[in-house]
């Protein structure tokens, strides 16, 4: 039987973070009440015309230089034709022959190898509004808040063989325009859509397959399985001689399976043509090389530095620069005053666990850079013990936003180095000890070691420990026999 | 009391209040339009309330606007705010706007006073007016003849002396040719001299908001107060506005002007020929310089046109669908009949025809055969105004082939009403400015209209000559005769 | 030649209900004038640019200032059928 590789191609949508729409003033904003981030442009309202917000463009250059695309020197808006109720002027102004960005690529890690996958082009274009089912009525309900939102298009050549490399293809996608700041590319949220053209063909053939494109799939995961169920039904069709039917399919999430739409639809006729309210763009190189300069440091770059610079191991170094906002947060502790290796522990090891159990990202965290760097400064410089820290002061921290030098003042949390107080402590836990005391004549040097926990306990945790342990140690001495005479 | 000149005048002079010069307006059109038809509304409440504050402010010292107090009417293609704006289609009926058009705002900002909606062919797509869904405008000079169109009540509510001033919009000729027919003056400004925002769209790269007055000066007068760059509107352009009364010296000594011979062919009524062939001989006399021109790509402009306009109409038109606002057919079962049948229910069948062709020459495998082709002979057409340019100041032609036409004697062939846009078409897919001013009448008394033409964003030009034009005739001043009795019977009281 | 098949094609394209008494009144006319476009085709126009704008405009654009939206009585004045803030249409499965 002959082996058969899949072949994938993926259109991501991705909804631009401009403070206005793609072509009005209204805000681009979720979750107001229906239709009020709406004027005449958006609505569709006859008489009403177009802007362009030069934000959105700035955002398109900036993602087609970091997916390593030719920006266009001549790129317009074009419409397109269909009737839909979200659809307010039964035409979406998009992009047909010259999108801004083409030709591009992205290098995504599969299996630890680099590979590139082709960028067919990148487009700039309006979202529609929401259609909703009314469960109540038995009609249909529409808002038209997001109508006019602007979009990105990123449509990847068919190069993707796997669900692996699809998704990991989106992961890094998904990384990278996050790092740009131009898009939360929230999948669950709807800030990144993905379809996907899938076809299958047997190895060696370099011809495609008929392909079914596949909608509906609303986090990466879900591409995933829909990609690994669409595959497999694919490959059992042709390998028993059954043809593909073109067709687009949904990925029904409950029984996680691609469906037939069945709906007889009418080949597509989008009657595009260049729209007259429009003015077309042009891109000098001058323009797009100063774009370019604008460009964040990208994650693999700043990994590499931070290993460098900081000593950082490959797992800190990488996991700090997994986010932009990390990253930035990482550099602002340092520059704060911290050291690279304490700011990383810190982070890694405290930060992000108790983000992860509050459900909150770093934007919501109450604890600035310059306070993480105060407090990791108060331990390194026996302030406070370490153990304070983390369980004492760094939560409220956390929880308050309460600078470090406050929360260990207000509970007198300061490490005591005073030696005449740590020995008057030993002197005490060893009177409380008798079993201790009995130990040590009978020349037990060891159990003096359990003597620290008492210390500590007098103390109230606030004793220095190293200076505890040295001082059990040269108070105990005394009651210890001497040393046997040399024979 | 009738010219925009005459009102301001009165005006400024205190001898006239905005309340009385609306009171005038609210008057003549009672008398003149039931037998007229060009209103399709008339506020006279809000208009009366408008003309007191201007009024009391003036008395007030305060600044009122160069227009305060002037009436005008509005070609029912314009948006303006809580008002209905059909475009005389059942499909916008009930249609209420929630907001104003550039120019409206800029009019009422400067005092003018907006006192009702005028008749138009449905979505500005006709020659007489006869494709309005909801009533027949006549020509003010016989009226068994259509006014013209599609700005037909915009141009008989001027003949008829009901308002000094209207707005209509012109996308292959509407402004210019009721205003040849009407008898009145009427101006195409450049492409992207007036915003186009609010104004509902038929042909969007060939579209302009205009005056209709009853001298080449009221338009001068009002122009500033329309044209200028608008952030609303990427079509706008960002030049400066003349003062357009400057140049009004009345002399024209040395002005080059062109006559194309293409304008001059079979088809051009003799009555027509020999009125506009006058009018040359007046400018020759009055020291202008005239030469014979050529603009080969002419044969062409009708053909282009209505690739153009009606490709782009098809897409502008798709968002009436039944959804958003406008009627929605009763008794539809699903989603796709609410669109079919309120479509076909509510559209009339001139847009409905205008829609299909626009369809069919973007849709798959004709769009490089029409759409493109035609772009490319845009291109030509607009070379021949180019080269036309570099040797004259402005062209004279006949703005429509023959004077009115009796209602109904065309309606039962569209091709006939397209081939009659012949001298108008061209100016709109060039971008230029053109100006229809009156230059005489058949023997039948019906007006005939002259069309000057000029460069991009020269307006100036245009409405030097129709002053120094009007300034040597008295074509402009004459009025249809029922509203003589109209005028003698005010003069008695 | 446009064909009975193409009007109705077009027809459903631009989402107008037509029947065969519509299409036989519609197609002849169309017939006609597009009969009378096809005198473009005569016309060599090799290398000639497309005119989509009579303007050289490049590049309009505007600052990503929020301006005012409308109250969302004023976006649902002029709808045929609306209910709690929504447009109402009718039913769409998908
Ligand atoms: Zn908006």
């Amino acid at each position: 039987m002959a082996q058969y590789e899949a072949v994938i191609g993926l259109e991501v949508h991705v909804q631009l973070n401009t403070a206005t729409k793609l072509f009005c003033r209204c805000r681009n904003h979720f979750g107001d009440p229906p239709n009020t981030n709406v004027c005449p442009v958006c609505l569709g309202l006859p008489g009403a015309l177009p802007v362009v917000n030069q934000a959105a463009v700035a955002h398109a250059v900036k993602t087609g230089l970091l997916l390593n695309c030719t920006i266009a020197a001549f790129s317009k808006f074009d419409r397109k034709h269909y009737f839909y109720p979200d659809l307010p002027k039964a035409y979406q102004i998009s992009q047909y022959d010259l999108p801004v960005c083409r030709a591009g690529w992205l290098e995504i890690l599969l299996n630890e190898q680099p590979r590139r996958i082709g960028i067919t082009r990148v487009h700039m274009e309006e979202d529609a509004g929401k259609l909703m089912h009314d469960e109540g009525g038995g009609g249909s309900v529409v808002d038209l808040n997001r109508t006019g939102t602007p979009l990105l298009e990123i449509v990847s050549e068919p190069e993707l063989h796997s669900p692996d490399a699809a998704y990991a293809y989106l992961t890094t996608l998904k990384q990278l325009i996050s790092y740009l700041g131009v898009s939360d590319c929230n999948m669950e949220e709807g800030s990144l859509r993905c379809d996907a053209n899938v076809s299958v063909r047997p190895v060696g053939v370099t011809t495609l397959g008929t392909k079914v494109e596949i909608k509906n799939m609303n986090s990466f995961k879900g591409v995933h399985k829909a990609l690994s169920y669409e595959i497999e039904r694919q490959t059992k069709a042709v390998s028993a001689g059954q043809a593909i039917v073109q067709e687009t399919r949904l990925f029904d999430t409950v029984q996680e399976k691609t469906v037939s739409m069945r709906s007889k639809e009418e080949a597509h006729d989008y009657r595009y043509f260049p729209d007259p309210d429009l003015a077309p763009m042009t891109f000098s190189a001058a323009q797009v090389e100063a774009v370019r300069a604008t460009l964040p440091e990208l994650p693999r770059a700043r990994k590499e530095r931070f290993a460098a610079q900081f000593a950082l191991s490959d797992y800190d170094a990488t996991l700090l620069t997994s986010e932009r906002a990390m990253a930035e947060y990482f550099e602002a502790t340092v520059q704060a005053g911290a050291s690279g290796k304490a700011a990383a522990n810190w982070i890694a090891n405290n930060l992000l666990t108790a983000l992860n159990a509050a459900h909150l990202t770093l934007a919501q965290c109450r604890i600035t850079p310059a306070q993480l760097a105060d407090m990791i400064a108060l331990v390194e410089s026996n302030a406070i013990s370490s153990t304070n820290a983390k369980n004492d002061v760094f939560p409220v921290m956390f929880a308050t936003g309460a600078s470090p030098q406050a929360i260990v003042d207000e509970k007198g949390l300061r490490q005591v180095s005073d030696t005449t107080q740590i020995d008057a402590w030993v002197r005490a836990a060893l009177e409380q000890n008798p079993a201790v005391m009995a130990a040590l004549t009978s020349g037990k040097a060891k159990a003096a070691g359990t003597l620290v926990g008492a210390v500590m306990r007098l103390s109230q945790g606030k004793a220095n420990p190293a200076l505890v342990n040295a001082r059990i140690a040269e108070l105990t001495r005394a009651y210890l026999p001497p040393p046997p005479e040399p024979a | 009391m009738e010219t925009v000149a005459d009102f301001l005048a009165a005006l400024r002079r205190g001898t006239l209040s905005a309340r009385a010069a609306v009171d005038l307006a609210l008057q003549r059109i009672a008398a003149a339009d039931p037998a007229l038809q060009a209103f399709l509304a008339v506020r006279a409440d809000e208009a009366r309330a408008q003309a007191a504050r201007i009024d009391e402010q003036r008395a007030q010292g305060q600044d009122v606007g160069p227009l305060a107090g002037l009436p005008f009417g509005v070609k029912d293609v314009i948006c303006e705010r809580d008002h209905e704006c059909t475009c005389c289609s059942k499909i916008l009926k009930g249609y209420r706007p929630p907001y104003n058009a550039t120019v409206i705002e800029r009019l009422r900002a400067a005092g003018a006073i907006p006192i009702g909606r005028l008749n138009m062919d449905e979505f500005a797509m006709g020659s007489s007016t006869e494709h309005s869904a909801f009533q027949q405008t006549r020509n003010p000079w016989d009226t068994t003849c259509i006014p013209g169109g599609s700005s037909g009540g915009s141009a008989a509510a001027v003949a008829a002396r009901m308002v000094p001033m209207t707005l209509g919009s012109d996308t292959g000729g509407s402004i210019r040719q009721p205003a040849a027919l009407c008898g009145v003056t009427g101006l195409k400004p450049t492409y992207g001299r007036v915003s186009r925002y609010g104004l509902v769209a038929y042909a969007s790269s060939l579209d302009q908001i205009g005056p209709l007055a009853l001298s080449a000066e009221d338009v001068a007068l009002v122009l500033p107060h329309l044209a200028g760059h608008d952030p609303q509107d990427t079509t706008s352009a960002a030049l400066p506005v003349p003062d357009y009364c400057a140049g009004l010296s009345g002399d024209i000594r040395g002005l080059r002007v062109g006559v194309p011979k293409e304008y001059f062919v079979a088809g051009l009524d003799p009555e027509v020929r020999h009125a506009v062939q006058a009018a040359i001989a007046r400018l020759s006399a009055l020291g202008a310089r005239v030469e014979e021109v050529s603009l080969p790509h002419t044969e062409y402009a009708i053909a282009t046109y209505y690739v153009v306009a009606t490709a782009e109409a098809s897409s502008n038109l798709a968002r009436y669908d039944g959804i958003h606002y406008g009627a929605r057919a009763a008794d539809t079962r699903n989603l796709l009949e609410v669109y079919t049948h309120t479509r076909r229910q509510f559209f009339g069948d001139e847009v409905i025809r205008r829609i299909m062709l626009g369809t069919y020459v973007l849709s798959a495998g004709y769009y490089d055969a029409y759409y493109l082709k035609a772009l490319q002979v845009r291109t030509l057409i607009k070379r021949d105004f180019d080269a036309a340019f570099e040797n004259v100041d402005v062209l004279v032609t006949p703005t429509s082939p023959t004077p009115a036409f009796k209602l109904g004697a065309r309606t039962a062939d569209p091709l006939q009403m397209y081939l009659a846009d012949i001298f108008t078409v061209s100016v709109n897919l060039a971008g230029i400015p053109g100006l229809s001013i009156p230059c005489g009448f058949s023997e039948k008394g019906l007006p005939i209209g002259l069309q000057l033409l000029a460069k991009p964003f020269d307006e100036a030009t245009l409405l030097k000559v129709g002053h120094a034009y009007q300034c040597a005739t008295d074509y402009h001043t004459r009025r249809p005769a029922n509203c003589t009795d109209l005028f003698d019977e005010e003069t008695k009281e | 030649m446009i064909s009975h098949t193409d009007i109705a094609y077009l027809a459903r394209l631009s989402r107008l209900a037509m029947s065969d008494a519509d299409l036989a009144v519609f197609m002849p006319q169309l017939q006609q004038i597009l009969a009378y476009i096809e005198q473009l085709r005569a016309l060599d126009t090799t290398g000639i640019e497309p005119t989509a704008h009579v303007l050289p405009l490049r590049n309009v654009t505007r600052a990503d200032d929020v301006g005012a939206s409308l109250p969302q009585a004023a976006a649902l004045q002029s709808a045929p059928q609306v209910g709690d803030g929504f447009f109402c249409v009718p039913a769409v499965i998908e």
